[in-house]
């Protein structure tokens, strides 16, 4: 039985609190940027292919323009020539926004201890999910959209998340 | 290598002291004989060494042995049709100073030598734009030195403008300050990448246009580079097999193999046939797979969406199979030094002819959309022409060569396993445009299957790891049972695989050209130094060659065609 204001207008009208909805819609319409350097981004092609088939979950609009996209996928190893780019990339894309480290590489620095290489996107831009592996399996990027998608589920639009995060290059 | 070739240069060039080293020469001159040397090794016909392969340098702080140099130059020469491998090498003094460019005589040498700039720090006197070109520009000293620890970081706060550079290239093709400004002759520049849906990956290609004409061009390359070669001079030998996975991770296993037969050329093992039908049958599948991978991509840049299903669903259709076989999808790190990681499945050869067939279908669904297809050939015939000649003054080895009509493949002109007892073709193009590098592919995954059908047909049963303790691993029940199955394992282990002291250089033909390894060794388990000569890097060097002069749309198909792969430009 209907409550409230649902009781008088009938279900026509469905009332909720505008977090929800919004984070409904949030949910299942995540607009994927692929930040693909490496071999990761191979398997990401996988899961963006038939079998994988991303597109079960709302996310196979792959953008390639930052300021379309809401989630990036990081999938690949950052040397520190790239992680400036890498930077500026992330601020270009409009809040709110999502970050997964696809591998790792990119939550790690992984095999690569070395000059060369970023040990964690980590410490360039926040990050919300972690992939292991190397490269991940198609099935575990699905898994760490899944985790976004619940995450999102609790947050709310007057929540700045990532207020006070500071990386190496801030 | 005939011994009359060695003769011939032994007494073209007295001065130099010359060795033969795994069936290749290597020259050592002084520095003021090396422009000579390199000019005589390719204009005298007698030598024709048209192609340079490599060009790297070495820093012996660390060596055991008192060299004359802390650093030698060495570049790699080679005569494809003759199948004669030169290495000359030259002392540097005073690295401050180097030694002459050979830019002049080898297009090749413009990147390769702005590698050894950027990693040992050694001039180049001469050289038209000697700058840094895997590390970023704000970088300080030079990473591949002995004395630069392998942890020292440095962060780089802005990225270079390449502004310099492209009024460089432009002054170059005639275009002054004046014309650049003039309102009516402007010149537009517009910079792809390095993230950019076109460049499949992290390149960064600066054009100077007019109107949608490439004036002029210059590519910024290094954003993957991750250390490999200082990393595996820490590793074993058995232990960098995983690193180089991921140098073309589109055909991973290509890599293993190529690695490994570079090692086990040196310590001089044979590796049991088997082995050898092995790595054949999965260094042509895997060359398959990654002309599978770039003909998706690069037909979805055109526009052919459609195509990238037909092809990259049998790529991944095959992981089923080498999953079976490996335990892994993308990085397999299948191959050991001494033989495989293990032997087929029961069953291997059933599940590869139903690959095989899917792969012929996906390829022929895929090539009835594009053969006939009049936006295909209008988009990618004449366009991006290169000649012959000026591909392999680039360095250029592979599909991207053969499509300039030049028919140099090591299977056929340096065969190893066993190549010259397929029998199959090698593809050319005539025209050496995007529609050659298109089609060379196609032609290429068929001829791969027909090698692989008749290797199925041929490969002996039988071990295939050799039965040597000092390299291969002793079988697992040995190592629990016996004291000695146990301390080989253990030395193997923790020292590696000790290859004795010595320098040498090992190619291997594959998907995107010619992989070749430079090893120096100190007679320990760990590679002293270890070089890779990828084939993209050099193909890289040679793009803006092919794009000026063309539309900026061709130049995104093109790229897409040459198969830039990120993981072996930058290593
Ligand atoms: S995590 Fe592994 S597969 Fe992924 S980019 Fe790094 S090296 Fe490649």
């Amino acid at each position: 039985m209907a409550l409230g204001l649902e009781a008088s207008l009938g279900d026509t009208v469905v009332t909720t609190k505008l977090d929800e909805i919004i984070n409904w819609g949030r949910q299942y319409s995540l607009w994927p940027f692929v930040y693909g350097t490496a071999c990761c981004a191979i398997e990401f092609m996988s899961a963006a292919a038939s079998q994988y088939d991303i597109s079960r979950y709302g996310a196979e609009v792959v953008r390639f323009s930052p300021r379309q996209a809401d989630l990036m996928l990081v999938c690949g190893t950052i040397s520190y020539k790239q992680a400036v780019i890498l930077k500026r990339i992330y601020e270009q894309m409009p809040h709110p926004k999502w970050v997964v480290a696809m591998g790792a590489c990119a939550s790690s620095g992984g095999i690569y201890d070395n000059y060369a290489t970023v040990q964690g996107i980590d410490t360039i831009i926040p990050v919300d999910i972690y992939i292991s592996g190397c490269p991940p399996r198609p099935e575990a990027v699905l898994d760490a959209l899944i985790k976004i998608q619940d995450q999102i589920k609790g947050e709310s639009l007057l929540q700045d998340r990532h207020q006070d995060f500071k990386g190496i290059l801030d | 290598m005939n011994t009359t070739a060695l003769e011939n240069i032994k007494a073209a060039f007295p001065d130099a002291t010359c060795k033969v080293v795994l069936g290749s020469v290597v020259l050592d001159v002084q520095p003021e004989n090396i422009e000579n040397t390199l000019s005589r090794l390719k204009n005298d016909a007698q030598f024709n060494c048209g192609l340079m392969l490599d060009v790297t340098a070495i820093d012996y702080l660390d060596y055991p042995e008192q060299k004359e140099a802390r650093f030698f130059v060495v570049y790699t020469l080679r005569n494809w049709e003759d199948n004669l491998l030169i290495q000359v090498r030259t002392p540097v003094t005073d690295p401050d100073k180097g030694i002459p460019t050979a830019t002049h005589l080898f297009g090749a040498a413009l990147f390769g030598e702005r590698e050894v700039y950027d990693q040992y720090g050694i001039h180049f006197q001469g050289h038209p734009d000697l700058r840094r070109i895997l590390n970023h520009w704000q970088f300080e000293g030079h990473p591949l030195r002995k004395d630069y620890p392998i942890d020292k970081r440095q962060i780089c706060y802005e990225s270079d403008s390449l502004e310099k550079e492209i009024k460089a290239r432009l002054a170059k093709k005639g275009v002054d300050e004046s014309t650049m400004k003039d309102i009516n002759t402007e010149v537009m520049f517009l910079n792809l990448g390095p993230s950019h849906p076109a460049t499949h990956g992290a390149i960064r290609i600066l054009t100077a246009l007019d109107g949608e004409t490439i004036i002029a061009n210059v590519n910024e390359i290094g954003y993957l580079h991750r250390g490999f070669e200082k990393t595996s001079e820490t590793l074993t030998y058995n232990q960098v097999i995983p690193l180089t996975d991921r140098l073309n991770y589109c055909s991973s296993m290509m890599n293993n193999i190529a690695y490994a037969k570079a090692v086990e050329s040196w310590l001089g093992v044979e590796i049991t046939e088997r082995a050898q039908f092995m790595r054949v049958v999965l260094s042509e599948f895997y060359r398959v797979l990654d002309h599978l991978v770039c003909l998706a991509a690069a037909l979805v840049d055109m526009g052919g969406l459609t195509n990238y299903w037909y092809l990259y669903n049998e790529k991944e259709a095959a992981y089923d199979l080498i999953s079976r076989l490996t335990g892994a999808r993308l990085t397999s790190s299948f191959t050991r030094i001494g033989g495989m990681y293990r032997d087929f499945y029961d069953g291997w050869k059933e599940d590869l002819e139903i690959q095989m067939k899917g792969i012929e279908k996906g390829v022929g669904d895929s090539l009835k959309l594009v053969e006939t297809n009049r936006i295909v050939h209008d988009r990618t015939q004449d366009v991006c022409v290169l000649s012959g000649e000026t591909a392999l003054n680039y360095g250029l080895t592979g599909p991207t060569l053969r499509a300039s009509g030049v028919a140099y493949d090591m299977r056929k002109d340096a065969p190893y396993y066993n190549y010259e007892a397929f029998d199959f073709d090698v593809p050319v193009g005539s025209k050496g445009d995007v529609y050659d590098r298109f089609m060379i592919r196609y032609e290429e995954i068929a001829q791969s299957l027909r090698i692989i059908r008749q290797a199925l047909k041929h490969i002996p049963e039988g071990p295939v790891n050799i039965d040597n303790s000092q390299i291969c691993l002793p079988p697992k029940h040995q190592v629990y049972n016996n004291i000695e199955g146990l301390s080989n394992h253990f030395k193997l282990i923790f020292e590696g695989v000790h290859a004795p002291a010595g320098e040498w250089y090992d190619g291997f033909e594959a998907a995107n050209g010619e992989l070749g390894f430079h090893f120096v060794s100190d007679g320990s388990g760990k590679p002293y130094k270890l070089k890779v000569r990828p084939p993209c890097f050099y193909i890289m060097g040679g793009f803006h060659k092919m794009v000026e002069g063309n539309m900026i749309a061709d130049a995104v198909i093109n790229l897409s065609c040459i198969n830039i792969i990120g993981g072996e430009l930058d290593r």
